[in-house]
């Protein structure tokens, strides 16, 4: 147990420090990889919670596609980020105070509501979790009865990719292209002619 | 002194506090919002699955799956809106994203 409670104070501290680095750091390709960091925390966090399968997809997703999408367009966009940080000090008074009280609330509400003691848990219809392994778990729960929302997400994730393909796509107009209607549409008798050439002359 | 619900909750609220407050110091640098956006969706996500441990629920876990879904499609979509917007005007200044008004 008590090696469960330092684990659990070790990765909330490490993800709260590089969160706040995230936000901070002067170079965006650091708060990227703090961003990455913040995130591996977060799926040891997970772990430690017993939801290992959200753990494996949050490193995989999050550190292996969204985080190095970001490095990508943060290394690939010619910005002067010196220009872009003006004002951070500015609103810094202002924001800290909206940070506090936002805290503060939150807060208040759990330390009142006490979330663990309320009956919250009847609601609650599924087999206790840990007597199978969580993966297993999760596909039963997931390819039945919410089968319809995976099916969904999978079309939020078909539109993003259209969308975003469309977004960036470029046509140049000096580039040469093959025009497919043009091409399905040609008559063979009219795309090769036959010619006789005789001897030493040419066409 | 064990660890109990309202510790990820506090987790899941510190982060939260974090992201919302990175939106309001960077209020120029586009990316760096996205990055805040995530770092929410992240506490969210905490929020989730331990609500969905500690009241022995599974829904919770799902949904944290389908929020980790719609966070990759937001940053996809996110991000290729950011390029057009720099080819376009050769900076990511938020304040410069007025061209709708017409």
């Amino acid at each position: 147990m008590i090696i469960y409670t330092l684990a659990f104070y070790l990765f909330s501290s490490v993800a709260v420090l590089s969160a706040l680095m995230v936000i901070s750091a002067k170079n965006p390709v650091h708060s990227v990889l703090f961003l990455i960091l913040s995130f591996v925390n977060a799926s040891g966090l997970f772990v430690l919670l017993g939801a290992e399968f959200l753990a494996m997809i949050l490193v995989v997703v999050y550190v292996g596609a969204v985080a190095v999408l970001f490095l990508f367009v943060v290394m690939m966009l010619d910005i002067n980020f010196i220009k872009l940080r003006e004002g951070f000090l500015q609103y810094l008074p202002f924001g800290a105070l909206l940070g506090i009280v936002l805290i503060v609330e939150l807060g208040i509400l759990f330390l009142t509501k006490n979330f663990s003691q309320s009956n919250l848990i009847i609601y609650s219809k599924f087999p206790a979790i840990a007597e199978i392994e969580n993966t297993k778990m999760l596909g039963s729960v997931l390819y039945t009865k919410y089968f319809f929302l995976f099916q969904i997400s999978g079309l939020i994730l078909l539109v993003a990719m259209i969308g975003s393909i469309t977004l960036t796509l470029r046509y140049k107009n000096n580039s040469k292209k093959q025009i497919i209607y043009n091409q399905n549409n040609l008559d063979t008798s009219q795309a090769i002619i036959k010619k006789k050439i005789k001897l030493g002359e040419g066409i | 002194m064990s660890i109990t619900l309202d510790h990820f909750l506090f987790l899941g609220a510190i982060l939260f506090t974090i992201g919302v407050l990175g939106i309001f110091l960077n209020k120029k640098n586009v990316i760096i919002i996205l990055m805040s956006v995530e770092l929410i969706l992240l506490s969210v996500n905490i929020n989730f699955i331990a609500f969905s441990v500690f009241l022995n629920d599974l829904s919770g876990q799902i949904f944290a799956m389908f929020t980790l879904t719609v966070a990759a499609a937001e940053a996809a979509i996110g991000l290729a809106i950011l390029v057009v917007f720099y080819r376009n005007l050769g900076s990511i200044e938020v304040q410069k994203i007025n061209k709708l008004k017409g």
